[in-house]
């Protein structure tokens, strides 16, 4: 095995050895989308029936959570290395005799493998959501929820590739993350959106991961994203998302690779 | 046998500073050798380095034969690190630690378990090796630290403040750990102390003052570079005894709190002519070896754990138990 591979095979390997030793977490990260779909699912979907004929809101909310469980946990995964950095570990990594590339590419894989267990777990819900899923359209799904989660580690790990304290985490979270949720039709359909809205929304790469989860959970039921009047298709969906992380993760190599 | 380590008018500037000015030493094979010198001195920048983590600004550096500017992969395989701060995973074992590090530096499946066994029964962890690290005490780490930087089997072993912030007993067992690793497998190390008696387990000490290599020699040599001996003096009054010993025998007193110093060849001899010529009432009057610490006092104006560096100390400490109690995370 060349430095390269082996490198991100020992990193990654880390994550997953992580993930089998605390699946408690796993149990526990179920939570809080949980209650988002009971709260937003339940909760407003009582005040607004259905979105389309034979679409109910929560069948509709539950694509964006499991999307948002995916993005949420390959984030934190990816910025994790900051915790790395101070609890000292990444030193450790950062003079082993394997590229730089090895360590941002083996991170966000191994948080992207979190995520996708995570995902995959969530899937259990889906009959809360009035959703039956078939072991074609599951095995649709897996590919997908990956490609979602190592864009969005990798942009974890880009981050941390600058960030030298835990102390900004809050702030990256508030300013970044959340309005990257908010603003992708995770909770609330973006057709027929204010110009300026739908504008922000379509710039938004988690707009294009969570509208092909969506479609492909819910089918033809899926309300369409439209960009330039066109609907935008499964491909197109994934097509954005690809080369949004290939970018992400070039760059972390590049900043990873251009410090001290 | 050529130097393990060749460093050729090695300077590193950051900005407008220059942390390291043209310095230049060989470290032989097998040798224990002890790199000293104030906080911000430039220690640190060359041990970076040495390790490929900072790059020169001119001149070079070869280790094993390599050059760690351009070969950095082959230098990290040759070397091993103990970091100043810690650099474990608590949450992991300390096999999973080591595990960690050995599939990093491509040692193959089969000849893992071994390698790991090897290097955790030499400190003495073997017993625990399934025990998150988490659970063990300052010492235990270090000395898990240590064993980590053995696993690749590398033949220089980099020790940037091994035992900062330990207990004199445990500072004994690590010291003793590296002696072993020196004369079993005459493993070369290189370190950086804070720790004046540990300077003396150095073959050889380079002491680094604001960028430059002021003095490079054995222990001894370094002491006896001072004149042999040290008298200190406390007289009635200090100015005119320190102006008597320079009209009579040419020697310079420097004060040092309430008494003179003075640095002489056969201080035993001295002292008996002293008392007897000088005029000034001599109230007091001891003879001691020169340490180390007068040594460094002489080349860098500074005590080897001065103020600075003790406040240092402290702060790391802290930052260390915050670490490991897991606060702010």
């Amino acid at each position: 095995m060349t430095a390269a591979l082996r490198g991100i095979y020992a990193i990654w390997y880390r994550e997953a050895l992580r993930l089998r030793r605390d699946r408690l977490r796993l149990v526990g990260h179920l939570l809080s989308p949980l209650l988002f779909l009971l709260v937003f699912g339940v909760g407003l979907g009582r005040a607004i029936g259905s979105l389309t004929p034979g679409l109910d809101f929560i069948s509709f909310l539950f694509p964006g959570i499991v999307g948002m469980s995916v993005l949420m946990i390959a984030f934190m995964s990816g910025i994790s290395v900051v915790w790395e950095r101070e609890m000292g570990f990444l030193k450790e990594v950062l003079v082993a005799p394997i590229p730089r590339a090895s360590l941002v590419i083996g991170k966000t894989l191994g948080g992207a493998t979190v995520a996708l267990v995570q995902g995959i777990i969530m899937l259990v819900l889906s009959p809360l959501a009035g959703i039956e899923l078939t072991p074609g359209v599951i095995l649709r799904l897996v590919p997908l929820m990956l490609l979602v989660a190592v864009s969005i580690g990798g942009l974890g790990v880009l981050l941390a590739s600058r960030m030298y304290s835990m102390e900004g985490f809050q702030v990256l979270m508030n300013i970044l993350v959340m309005p990257m949720l908010f603003l992708s039709g995770v909770f609330f359909p973006v057709q027929n959106l204010p110009a300026w809205l739908g504008v922000i929304v379509r710039i938004n790469p988690v707009t294009y991961g969570v509208d092909a989860i969506r479609q492909v959970m819910l089918g033809d039921a899926a309300p369409q994203l439209l960009m330039f009047g066109e609907p935008v298709s499964v491909t197109q969906d994934i097509l954005a998302v690809t080369i949004f992380g290939t970018v992400i993760v070039a760059l972390g190599i590049w900043s990873f690779s251009h410090q001290g | 046998m050529p130097p393990i380590i060749q460093v050729e008018h090695l300077t590193r500037r950051f900005g407008d500073l220059t942390a390291v000015d043209d310095v230049s030493f060989d470290v032989a094979q097998g040798e224990v050798y002890g790199f000293l010198g104030p906080n911000g001195a430039g220690k640190s920048t060359t041990i970076n380095i040495l390790c490929t983590l900072l790059r020169p600004s001119s001149g070079s550096a070869l280790v094993c034969g390599l050059d760690v500017a351009h070969s950095q992969n082959q230098v990290r395989q040759c070397i091993g690190l103990v970091f100043q701060d810690p650099s474990l995973d608590e949450r992991m074992s300390a096999y999973e630690n080591l595990e960690f590090h050995a599939m990093v530096y491509g040692i193959r499946r089969a000849e893992r378990r071994h390698r790991l066994e090897e290097v955790l029964r030499m400190v003495g962890l073997w017993e625990r090796h399934k025990d998150v690290v988490k659970r063990f005490s300052g010492g235990m780490r270090r000395r898990l630290e240590i064993a980590r930087g053995l696993v690749h089997h590398p033949r220089i072993l980099f020790l940037d403040e091994p035992t900062l912030g330990l207990d004199p007993q445990t500072r004994v067992r690590i010291w003793e750990h590296l002696h072993w690793l020196r004369r079993e497998q005459g493993m070369t190390l290189f370190f950086t102390t804070h720790y004046m008696d540990e300077a003396e387990h150095a073959d050889r000490i380079g002491v680094i003052d604001r960028g430059r290599l002021v003095a490079l020699d054995s222990p001894d040599a370094l002491k006896q570079s001072l004149g042999g001996d040290i008298i200190i003096l406390r007289a009635a009054d200090n100015a005119a005894a320190a102006r008597e010993i320079d009209q009579l025998y040419h020697l310079t007193a420097t004060r040092d709190g309430d008494s003179l110093s003075l640095e002489v060849s056969r201080g035993s001899e001295l002292i008996p002519t002293l008392i007897r010529s000088l005029e000034t009432t001599i109230h007091s009057i001891t003879l001691r070896r020169p340490t180390l610490d007068d040594v460094f006092l002489r080349l860098t104006g500074k005590e080897l754990r001065d103020e600075e560096a003790s406040g240092m100390e402290t702060m790391r400490a802290w930052a260390r138990t915050r670490i490991r109690r897991g606060v702010g995370h």
